[in-house]
């Protein structure tokens, strides 16, 4: 086995805070191609909304806390937040709805905290959870994918809707998610949570026309481009292994579990797997390098329970998905699981 | 006239119920969904803890050290029982919006934590004035949460005024603004957590700036932190 030894001076990586954010960021590209080819140019229109506010905001707040303007927002943490929360609300949820969750994940869970480095929590996962529970109807007004739209709409439209809740023809967003039998559809997993409510199994549920073989339709090619994205990052050193293998593992783990337990009320591992925020959850969210665990073992542990909560809220909770509060939750005992996973010293003995 | 003057201030501001020694949270966060139900809580405790920290004071040379505590919950629960009477017979409908809340003011710790700390030591008169000015620093605390939830989370203040003041007070009923959407979260409990966590930080930014302003006093030795995790 060959030993290199490193001695000083140390070769840098030259990442720099903001190289690494935007590339996180351009990882981000083909689940925002996959989400705008299947769910209109709304996602582009509020991905720009959101830039624009926490531009504003992280700057207002610099200059009330008297600290230079430039170096924080350059660092280009504020526009991820801002992108990762314009991917997670619906494309066409009124503007102040990610003026709120922008206002919200900036002011008060990233600078009142004492801005980056020291937020307990993932500012945009907090955002979200806090237009989930604000705004329900408007957070689950998903529109169908662009194909089973009645009436699918432009541009303009969507830009329309966002502003002032009406198209130029005067439908109501309600209306325009309408499908093509006239009713309102919701997203898979809330299709299938509610099918199974209601007595039918996941096969019969699985018949209606917004899934394909294994998962939704569109939603399965957004979840495959955030794991594109992902991989890059893995592969760019971005991030570690750890996290998104535990998080991916685990809620694989425990949803073949359940079909083996109960597959006609279980929707099973793929679906689990490409359904919902999955794999951002897993590649860019829990991986937030600021609100996520930092010893390699702790990491491991972090994933694993966010995976298992995923699975049990989406399976038992009140909610179809999971990903938000699960990351939150965990984000609390974030301290608790690297207090106990220290590594050892080299050199010296065990951890007592 | 100086101790008047220190109980003031140590109830209104310095050692404020809410915001600095956070005794009584459980009314606190529950209730001031809005202004209304904040004020008629905030009144309901000042009631309680004039009346508590009088009797305590008048009992203090005769209720044996050991069995205090019970005795002082006993004049509280009294208390609370006159004044939950009182509501029931008078304000009904606050009553019933304000529910369980009001018996469990007996359980309220800054009410007894007056008890035991300042009118079980003091005389009666300083007692009630002590009562009075930490039963006013916990209701100004809860009438401000309770608008900035109400104006957060629909838009308006003073709405139902009119179940603790008579009828009259449905003028009082201020709309700011108009939401097709109430903001739950406001109104929900995290809202009052938020709130209530804002509110703390306002008043150490508004305590920083006066010490900044005023000549720096030796500073007092700190009393170890406690720590929840140790180091090693």
């Amino acid at each position: 086995m060959k030993l290199t030894m490193a001695s000083s001076p140390h070769n840098h990586s030259h990442k720099s805070l903001t190289r690494l954010m935007l590339s996180v960021i351009a990882a981000c590209i083909p689940g925002l191609i996959a989400q705008v080819f299947f769910f209109g140019t709304g996602v582009l229109i509020q991905l720009v909304l959101a830039l624009v506010a926490v531009s504003i905001f992280e700057a207002a707040i610099m200059l009330i806390r008297k600290r230079p303007v430039w170096p924080a927002l350059s660092d280009g943490s504020a526009w991820l937040t801002a992108v990762l929360l314009a991917l997670s609300i619906p494309p066409l949820a009124p503007w102040w709805i990610i003026v709120i969750g922008c206002l919200f994940s900036i002011v008060i869970v990233k600078q009142l905290y004492g801005g980056l480095g020291f937020n307990l929590f993932n500012p945009a996962m907090a955002a979200y959870v806090l237009l989930l529970v604000s705004f329900p109807v408007q957070m689950t007004a998903w529109l169908p994918i662009t194909d089973l739209i009645n009436t699918p709409i432009g541009f303009a439209d969507q830009l329309r809707l966002i502003f002032t809740d009406f198209t130029a023809s005067g439908f109501s967003l309600d209306q325009v998610r309408a499908g093509v039998d006239g009713l309102t559809m919701a997203t898979p997993l809330d299709t299938v949570k509610t099918d199974i409510a209601h007595g039918l199994t996941v096969t019969e549920s699985m018949q209606k026309p917004i899934f394909n073989e294994w998962a939704g339709l569109g939603w399965m090619w957004v979840n495959l481009g955030f794991l594109a994205g992902g991989l890059y990052l893995l592969k760019a050193k971005i991030i570690n292994w750890h996290i998104p293998v535990s998080f991916i593992a685990s809620l694989a783990v425990c949803s073949a579990i359940g079909y083996i337990a109960s597959p006609g009320t279980e929707p099973g591992t793929l679906f689990h797997l490409l359904s919902g925020a999955t794999m951002m959850g897993a590649f860019f969210i829990a991986t937030d390098p600021v609100s996520a665990a930092t010893t390699n073992k702790g990491r491991l542990i972090y994933g694993a329970l966010i995976g298992l909560l995923i699975y049990l809220i989406r399976t038992f909770g009140g909610f179809p998905d999971a990903i938000a509060f699960s990351v939150l939750l965990i984000n609390i005992a974030v301290p608790l699981i690297d207090y106990y996973t220290q590594p050892r010293t080299y050199g010296h003995g065990a951890v007592k | 006239m100086s101790e008047l003057k220190t109980l003031y201030k140590e109830g209104v501001w310095v050692n404020n119920p809410a915001l600095v020694q956070l005794l009584g949270l459980c009314p606190l966060l529950a209730v001031t969904s809005t202004v209304t139900n904040a004020l008629g809580l905030g009144l309901a405790t000042l009631l309680v803890l004039i009346g508590s920290n009088v009797t305590v004071s008048i009992v203090r040379n005769w209720v044996p050290k050991d069995i205090r505590i019970p005795v002082f919950v006993m004049i509280i629960a009294g208390f609370v029982t006159i004044v939950q009477l009182l509501m029931n017979a008078y304000t009904f409908d606050l009553y019933q919006s304000l529910g369980i809340f009001i018996p469990l003011i007996v359980t309220n710790c800054a009410i007894i934590g007056r008890a035991e700390a300042y009118a079980s030591k003091n005389p009666v008169h300083l007692s009630a004035f002590d009562g009075l000015m930490m039963g006013l620093g916990f209701m100004i605390v809860l009438v401000v949460l309770g608008a900035m939830r109400e104006l957060i989370g629909q838009g308006t203040l003073f709405d139902g005024a009119d179940l603790l003041l008579g009828p009259w007070a449905q003028s009082l009923r201020i709309e700011v603004f108009n939401f097709d959407n109430q903001f739950l979260l406001a109104i929900l409990p995290p809202g009052a957590f938020l709130g209530l966590g804002l509110l703390i930080a306002a008043k150490n930014v508004i305590d920083a700036q006066i010490k900044s302003k005023q000549v720096a006093p030796p500073e007092a030795e700190k009393g170890p932190r406690a720590r929840v995790t140790s180091l090693t």
